[in-house]
């Protein structure tokens, strides 16, 4: 287990390179003078000299790198260029918003596709199974923005149960993480469906299922328990998917969270701050497949030694 | 003895059928797919047509009839400024269905060709390959795609690009697999066998091989750069007002949300049945072209 550890974490490395490469060069692929960039439009040119030297934009491009390198592990990259505050500032603010509604609906989707995977799978080809896929297969396509102003009509607008926007209240959670959740819902419910049935051929369910254990019990305790290994599997890979559709979740119901920052820092061209979130972002991810693999491996002997 | 005969005939004739033709017989039976294939070649040909069809100039503004519901002049109602969002909506499929053709055929020619290269030569070109996709893969797309908007800047054909961009590695981890066992089959060892050079060996005899799959996730991938393209106009970095373009639509209707919601529900409803349709398409050919990849 430690060496499998080990050779994970050391293939994680290259990534993180290229990652680091990527966002520090970010700046140096936008056209025009990143030093301008920075400084403003009104600037002098005097002041775009004082900008450069200041942000070491005169040295040669590897000095420069190291220096990102060395602040960003730091957790330092610089100030918005909007706010004029701390890029860690803004970011740490925004960052407990997120995470809270991508877990509420995390865990309502999970749940949900659960159920309605199980139910489909046992039911198979029976009205229950028909109802469930369409859900499913309807849930993948439906753009999630449009399911958030759908909401925001019926429920805020016409019978002002819920509010539009905002953050604070568990009122506040419910059309956002349910919008968030769909697509990964819809995904989940596939998904355990399809576990569900593969694992209900095997020999051992069927041997339950003859020596008279009640039907109730094969089901959840034979089947899905098999089952469920593949399904944790799915839903780690689904994190990096809310988080994603976070980005347009939160547009849609002014969340303060750090999806609304990236797509608000990139209509204002706020570069420093675009360059911590794909950062951010991308640790995120690298993270959650890290985790995942590792459960995996937890759960899986063979992937461990193989 | 003419049993024996009954049963050579009817292999020989099992045998004559062609890959398309059985393809074609196992996928008329999925009559899901089969309708979803038909909306969509309506839908295409509605969009061609638009410019004849549309009752409306998508950008006429007319001050006199804003935000009206559905009515006989106006199918789908009008918006702030009194332009038809029927129209709209079918000169918007113009661009919805080009910008998921165009990203996933530049995706998938790339894709394709990198999986190729990479299942064929092995080696170090593979290992490249392979963790160059296996970080982009990492990625949502939507994220992958706002930072190359972000680089290039909002706008419809940088779009294009950046959902082109997140689906090369899906086409170039399939491919790849796929030329790995085809790279073994006895007919490509003959083709070898026989001095066929190694391009040629990888476009005419291993390529075909790898397009059954190919085709099924060029359907699917449609559907899901559709969604993302209109995310991003919806978000504000794809394309900009007027344009027509469904997600930019719904952004133009947001304000109107209780007073006129039909301004959004229209263009919502044409993006959920679009990538419904190729979704669905994709699932009936996945089922008759290639029952493994379930």
């Amino acid at each position: 287990m430690l060496k499998y550890l080990v050779g994970r974490l050391a293939g994680i490395l290259p990534v993180l390179l290229v990652i680091s490469v990527f966002v520090f060069g970010f700046v140096h692929l936008l056209p025009g003078d990143p030093a301008r960039l920075v400084a403003g439009p009104d600037a002098t040119q005097q002041d775009v000299e004082l900008v450069r030297q200041d942000l070491g934009l005169d040295q040669p491009l590897w000095v420069q790198y190291g220096r990102f390198l060395g602040n960003a592990v730091q957790g330092e990259f610089g100030r918005s260029m909007k706010s004029k505050r701390p890029v860690s500032q803004e970011i740490g603010e925004r960052f407990l918003p997120t995470l809270y509604l991508t877990i509420v609906a995390m865990v309502w989707a999970t749940l949900a596709g659960l159920l309605i995977g199980v139910a489909s799978a046992t039911k198979r080809g029976r009205w229950q199974d028909h109802v469930g896929m369409i859900v499913a297969v309807s849930g993948i396509a439906f753009p999630s923005f449009w399911l958030g102003l759908l909401m925001i009509d019926l429920f805020s607008v016409k019978l002002g149960w819920l509010p539009t926007s905002g953050y604070g209240t568990w009122q506040h959670y419910v059309m956002p993480s349910l919008t968030l959740g769909l697509g990964v819902a819809a995904v989940m419910a596939r998904f355990t469906r399809s576990a569900f049935i593969e694992i209900a051929r095997e020999d051992y369910v069927r041997t339950a299922r003859a020596k008279g254990v009640p039907a109730r019990l094969v089901v959840w305790k034979h089947t899905l328990r098999n089952a469920l290994i593949p399904i944790i599997t799915m839903v780690g890979l689904q994190f990096g998917f809310l988080l994603g559709g976070s980005i347009v979740v939160e547009t849609v119901f002014s969340w303060p969270g750090l999806g609304r920052l990236l797509v608000d820092s990139v209509n204002y061209r706020d570069y420093t701050v675009i360059q911590a979130e794909i950062l951010l972002f991308s640790l995120e991810f690298i993270i959650i497949n890290l985790l995942v693999d590792v459960l995996y491996a937890f759960a899986n002997p063979e992937i461990r030694y193989s | 003895m003419t049993t024996t005969d009954a049963t050579a005939v009817a292999v020989s004739h099992e045998a004559v059928r062609s890959p398309l033709r059985e393809f074609w017989r196992k996928f008329r039976r999925n009559r899901t797919a089969m309708a979803a294939g038909f909306c969509l070649l309506a839908l295409a040909l509605a969009a061609a047509a638009a410019p004849l069809i549309a009752p409306f100039d998508p950008a006429a503004f007319d001050y006199d009839r804003i935000l009206e519901g559905p009515s006989a002049d106006h199918w789908a109602g009008t918006d702030a400024y009194g332009r038809d969002i029927f129209s709209r909506i079918l000169w918007g499929a113009r661009i919805s269905l080009s910008v998921g053709l165009l990203s996933v055929l530049l995706g998938g020619v790339a894709g394709v060709a990198l999986g190729l290269i990479a299942g064929f030569r092995g080696g170090w070109i593979d290992s490249l390959i392979m963790r160059v996709c296996d970080v982009l893969l990492a990625f949502p797309g939507i994220l992958l795609a706002i930072g190359i908007v972000a680089i290039l800047g909002p706008g419809i054909e940088n779009v294009i690009y950046a959902v082109a961009i997140f689906s090369v590695p899906v086409f170039a981890r399939l491919v790849r697999g796929s030329t790995l066992s085809l790279k073994r089959a006895v007919y490509v060892d003959a083709a070898r066998a026989i001095g066929v050079r190694d391009r040629l060996l990888m476009v005419r005899h291993i390529l075909p091989g790898t397009l059954p799959s190919v085709i099924v996730y060029v359907s699917m991938r449609i559907g899901t750069s559709i969604l993302t393209a209109a995310s991003l106009s919806f978000i504000g970095l794809g394309a900009q007002p007027p344009s027509p373009e469904w997600g930019a639509m719904l952004a133009d209707g947001r304000s109107y949300i209780g007073v006129a919601s039909h301004v959004t529900f229209y263009p919502g409803l044409a993006i959920f049945l679009t990538v419904l349709a190729f979704n669905l398409l994709g699932d009936g050919l996945r089922d008759a072209l290639d029952p493994k990849l379930r």
